[in-house]
């Protein structure tokens, strides 16, 4: 297990950057973990954020199809917000695990 | 000493990422067409470049009529089970209905698995940047044209034309 400092905050990541503990996540970590990626959150960012959380949390398995039914943005939208990984570094940067679906 | 490192340095491997893969449907069934789906979809989702080409009877998977009515073959499968795990009697599968419904039942198991119907599942590639091709000389055969073809499909190409699109370092053809 890596240390990373986010947001003035010493977390522990795995090796591919995910944070092992999920108590660990703040907007702030998210925007600085998406900022190495080159990414900048916005408002639509932090939405698909909480939905995957909210998901993660109530025992859902995580799939693109899932996000983009959710109203929030459809699936081309989903890949623009997060490009060459849209459900790798969105699961990433809402502090979750990596996804384990192949789909 | 120098002689063994110069050794060591010729049989380091070095691994380049895959940066595309084009995947080639040429068969109905329904594990058939969704093995490349998958392929197709998890490589946008990894953000690797997906070309998926459709030829002979895969040409079903993207024709309007045939592609939401895919069916797995109940007759000569020796992987086909009972949902008990016996082995599943060739003759009952030649029984009109049963190839339709153990179609059915593999849909809906994938279903519950998040795995959409063909034409969504197009919808999810292209939406990923993943492209769908046919191959002229199965379409000529087949008589189908542009508008018997489900309007994902980017263009009808030839064998030539797919191997121009397959260059550059890390692409792989994928023949499922």
């Amino acid at each position: 297990m890596a240390e990373k400092t986010f947001a003035g905050k010493t977390v522990e990541v795995t090796a591919e950057g995910y944070l092992v503990n999920k108590s660990d996540w703040s907007k702030e970590v998210a925007a600085e973990m998406a900022k190495e990626d080159g990414i900048e959150l916005t408002d639509k960012h932090y939405e698909v954020l909480d939905y995957l959380r909210e998901q993660e949390a109530s025992g859902a398995s995580l799939t693109i199809r899932k996000v983009g039914k959710s109203g929030i943005v459809d699936i081309k939208g989903l890949y623009e917000l997060f490009p060459g990984g849209p459900l790798k570094l969105s699961s990433k940067y809402a502090g979750i695990a990596k996804p384990a679906s192949c789909v | 000493m120098f002689k063994n490192q110069k050794l060591k340095n010729m049989t380091e491997v070095k691994e380049t990422p895959l940066k595309k893969v084009m995947i080639i449907v040429a068969k109905a069934n329904i594990e058939d067409v969704y093995a490349g789906l998958i392929m197709a979809n998890g490589a946008v989702m990894e953000g690797i470049e997906a070309k998926l080409f459709f030829t002979f009877f895969g040409l079903d998977a993207i024709t309007k009529k045939q592609m939401n009515k895919l069916h797995t073959a109940t007759v000569g499968n020796p992987g086909m089970r009972m949902p008990n795990g016996w082995a599943f009697p060739t003759l009952l599968g030649a029984i009109p209905g049963v190839e339709a419904g153990v179609s059915a039942m593999m849909k809906k198991q994938m279903d519950e698995l998040d795995v959409p119907p063909v034409d969504e599942f197009l919808d999810m590639i292209t939406a990923g940047g993943g492209e769908i091709y046919a191959c002229k000389m199965a379409a000529d055969m087949f008589k189908l044209t542009k508008d018997d073809l489900c309007e994902h499909v980017k263009a009808i190409i030839t064998v030539g034309d797919l191997y121009a699109m397959s260059g550059g370092d890390g692409t792989q053809i994928i023949f499922t």
